[in-house]
């Protein structure tokens, strides 16, 4: 591939038809190229979707037979981390759609500051995710299999999390990040001193990526402790004031199977899977409204929940999610390394008029992760 | 819209910043107020029924918008729009599919004695 001069060819306009450096030989012409390009990265969006459905097929099943649990679990997701998290995500859709129009009207300076603040949001978006991740770690909220809820935070054990009071597994989420930085830090020093300016540009924008974690890190713990407070969550607040909450129902699985399995089974159709939702839901609010009355009954420890019921519950839910949410953290950890890639060549000044399709194509996926996280923000976050 | 360049290639359209920054605010909009109406929405006396497709319907226009505008299909070739929502179909092929045959083994589970397990009949 030919290098083309570092600078921006935004005044390159009037030659843009004569030399195609970028059009492989297999093509008539940049528009053929750019059109075919589209199409195929359409049909790799259009897979992406049906994997994607795979997860969101777990995810109707298990409402439609179970929504009590949906209501349970619901609690201990954070819903302003997670619109915060949309936000971001938003805001890094629109530098991305920035970003191709600069790429289109052949501006490659502007180009390369959008795709930047796009890859910042991105690591900003890892980083709140982490703060969410390592706060239910902590607490035990893991998936089925290894699912052992404690409703406390245990104290850190590491030195950084002693100093900073943050969690020991935030602390592991850190770790590479840090290297990273530490690494890009390094090689942009050394780029600078063998004169390798290009390059050295490139791996200081690498460092401020990964500063973005750093920063969306701080952001979700500011977020956490302003809307869960320092010591109780809102969950264990939740929990505190209602203790039945989880118990109630898991116990209503039990006691009520064979009304649970005559409704809940027999009936596809989502309206009336949702009317007998609400059926329950009015059955549970009698359940608080009993127990505390009548100290609980004998079979049923509020304090010591029977972990087996909760897991199978709860946890099954906490599967899905983390199966969700972390597929969707890898395609922004993969949108992040083609950002990179649309950077440096931003940096060569590769894009032009009749030049752009590689950023067009990377946007594309990008805005795919965004919709996909739109879909499963208020499905996950937002169950009330 | 897009924006009108003489000198561009026919294939090269960009979107107008003015209509990005639209869609970003209406996506901003939009979040905000489905948020709102979860955390407001019992509060405000919304049926709960009510909740989950009202959820739905915010996230599909924002879907839309980001679609259409963001991701240019609004003036992109049909054929490449046909591809996508043809996907669309299949997920909801795959979903309905599914959930008509949720019930496929319930005669099995409830047959399923958990306290005499000598008892359970093993149906083919």
């Amino acid at each position: 591939m030919a290098v083309a001069d570092s600078h921006d060819t935004h005044d390159d306009h009037h030659d843009l038809y004569d030399h195609g450096e970028f059009i492989a030989h297999h093509f008539d012409s940049a528009e053929q190229q750019f059109d075919s390009g589209k199409l195929g990265i359409w049909l790799f969006l259009v897979t992406e979707i049906l994997f994607f459905s795979g997860l969101f097929v777990a995810y109707t099943l298990y409402r439609t037979n179970h929504p009590e649990v949906f209501e349970q679990a619901h609690v201990f997701l954070n819903k302003y981390l997670g619109g915060l998290n949309t936000i971001v995500l938003l805001f890094s859709s629109l530098t991305m759609a920035l970003g191709v129009r600069a790429a289109q009207l052949g501006r490659n300076k502007n180009c390369s500051i959008y795709i930047l603040i796009t890859m910042v949001c991105a690591t900003m978006f890892l980083g709140v995710k982490a703060v969410e991740y390592s706060h239910k770690w902590d607490m035990g909220i893991l998936v089925r299999s290894a699912f052992n809820l404690t409703y406390t935070h245990p104290t850190p054990t590491t030195e950084i999390g002693k100093a900073l009071h943050i969690s020991d597994y935030l602390v592991y989420l850190c770790v590479v990040p840090a290297l990273l930085l530490a690494g890009f830090l390094v090689a942009s020093v050394i780029s600078k001193l063998i004169d390798k300016g290009t390059l050295a540009k490139f791996m200081i924008a690498m460092a401020i990526t990964v500063s973005g974690y750093f920063l969306g890190v701080c952001i979700g713990i500011i977020f956490m402790n302003a809307t869960e407070g320092e010591t109780g969550s809102t969950h264990a607040s939740v929990i505190a004031e209602q203790p039945l909450m989880l118990m109630a129902s898991t116990q209503d699985d039990h006691a009520e199977d064979d009304h649970d399995d005559g409704h809940d089974h027999d009936d596809h159709d989502k309206a009336a899977a949702d009317s007998n939702h609400e059926g329950e839901h009015a059955d549970h609010e009698e359940h608080f409204g009993a127990h505390p009355a009548d100290g609980g009954e004998a079979s049923f420890d509020a304090h010591h929940p029977d972990p087996s019921t909760l897991s199978r519950d709860v946890g099954i839910f906490f599967s899905i999610y983390y199966c969700m949410t972390g597929l969707h953290a890898i395609h922004i950890i993969a949108g992040i390394i083609a950002l990179a890639w649309l950077y440096w060549r931003s940096l060569l000044g590769h894009w032009r008029t009749d030049y752009f399709g590689p950023v067009d194509y990377v946007g594309l996926y990008w805005h795919l992760v965004d919709l996909i996280w739109i879909y499963l923000f208020p499905l996950l976050y937002l169950i009330d | 819209m897009s924006d009108h360049h003489d000198d561009l290639p026919a294939f090269c359209h960009p979107v107008s910043t003015k209509l990005l920054f639209g869609v970003f605010f209406g996506l901003i909009a939009l979040t905000i107020i489905t948020v709102a109406t979860s955390a407001l929405g019992s509060a405000l006396g919304m049926p709960p029924a009510f909740a989950f497709p009202l959820a739905m319907v915010i996230a599909t226009m924002k879907a839309f918008l980001v679609c259409a505008f963001f991701m240019h299909m609004w003036w992109d070739k049909s054929f490449n729009v046909l591809a996508f929502l043809s996907s669309l179909l299949f997920v909801t092929l795959f979903i309905g599919m599914t959930m008509m045959d949720t019930g496929e083994y319930q005669p099995t589970i409830e047959a399923f004695d958990v306290n005499n397990l000598a008892n359970v009949e093993v149906s083919e």
